[in-house]
């Protein structure tokens, strides 16, 4: 059984998730204190 | 810890700390990981599928790290009433699950061409599925508990019971025959894993802790932002 699939997939599921929850957080992040300036502002 | 409990003071540090921990956490992430990939020498049993071990090994420790930091979270709001504890608890639940999904998720790619299987319910593999449920329910929970204006007492209690999975998790291994080897790295005993295999392991483990670190700080701030938004909505609405 040829190992690389199986290597490559899991280091995809890894980066793949890990990109997302990043992304995930830091856009959660922006929009939510991007609308807590506006809102400072007069 | 009492001196980050005011919010403002917390994020005079977060601010700067989440670009601390993101940077050097994606360089250690990729440099572990391009080592693991290309440096290091096939193992004499398993060939090159051990190379999963650089990202297995990281995600089941924040999997089980992530919940530790819930339940540390649960007694510093139960205890001492930390303001930011449960932002912290609500903050964690997702980085914890998504790491305990990569942890099962490359546990069953390792384990078809190693064991000849997708899956087993045995005891290590088992109590881990059982970690990603807790997370999904202390995520549902948490979040219904906020909705309804509590304080998320009782996602802390949830968060302080799930922690008697996590010695579970750890002694499954001797506990029960299982297809999972056992502990092969100890803090204290160090490891029978050769070291030209090793090396690159402490690479990534300290790279996604620091994602991790990353991650759970920017959804910290996200709460405490919308927070910010709804307190200030209220007040006006009340004007």
């Amino acid at each position: 059984m040829n190992p690389w699939p199986f290597v490559a997939a899991a280091y995809v599921v890894a980066i793949v998730g890990t990109s997302a929850l990043l992304l995930w957080s830091w856009l959660s992040m922006r929009r939510a204190e991007a609308k807590a300036d506006a809102l400072k502002r007069p | 810890m009492h001196f980050l409990a005011n919010p403002a003071r917390f994020l005079k540090i977060a601010r700067p700390a989440t670009a601390w921990l993101l940077w050097p956490g994606l360089l250690l992430t990729i440099a572990g990981m391009a080592a693991g990939l290309i440096l290091t020498p096939p193992d004499y049993l398993q060939g090159e599928t051990v190379r999963i071990l650089y990202i297995h090994v990281p995600a089941a420790w924040l999997g089980m790290g992530g919940w530790t930091g819930i339940a540390v979270a649960a007694v510093a709001q139960l205890v001492w009433r930390h303001p930011l504890a449960a932002v912290a608890g609500r903050a964690i639940a997702p980085a914890g699950a998504a790491f305990a999904a990569i942890c099962l998720a490359t546990g069953s790619i390792w384990g078809r061409p190693t064991w000849g299987t997708w899956w087993e319910w045995d005891g290590r593999l088992t109590s881990m599925l059982i970690l990603f449920f807790l997370y999904l329910g202390y995520i549902a929970l948490a979040a219904a508990e906020k909705e309804r204006g509590g304080e998320g007492r009782v996602a802390a209690l949830f968060g302080l019971v799930g922690a008697v999975n996590l010695p579970v998790i750890h002694y499954s291994v001797l506990w029960w025959r299982t297809l999972h080897q056992g502990q092969s790295i100890s803090v204290a005993g160090g490891s029978s894993i050769d070291g030209d295999l090793l090396w690159p392991l402490p690479l990534t483990l300290c790279g996604f802790t620091l994602l991790f670190g990353a991650a759970v700080l920017m959804r910290m701030r996200a709460e405490l932002a919308e927070a910010k938004v709804e307190a200030r909505l209220r007040r006006s609405a009340a004007e």
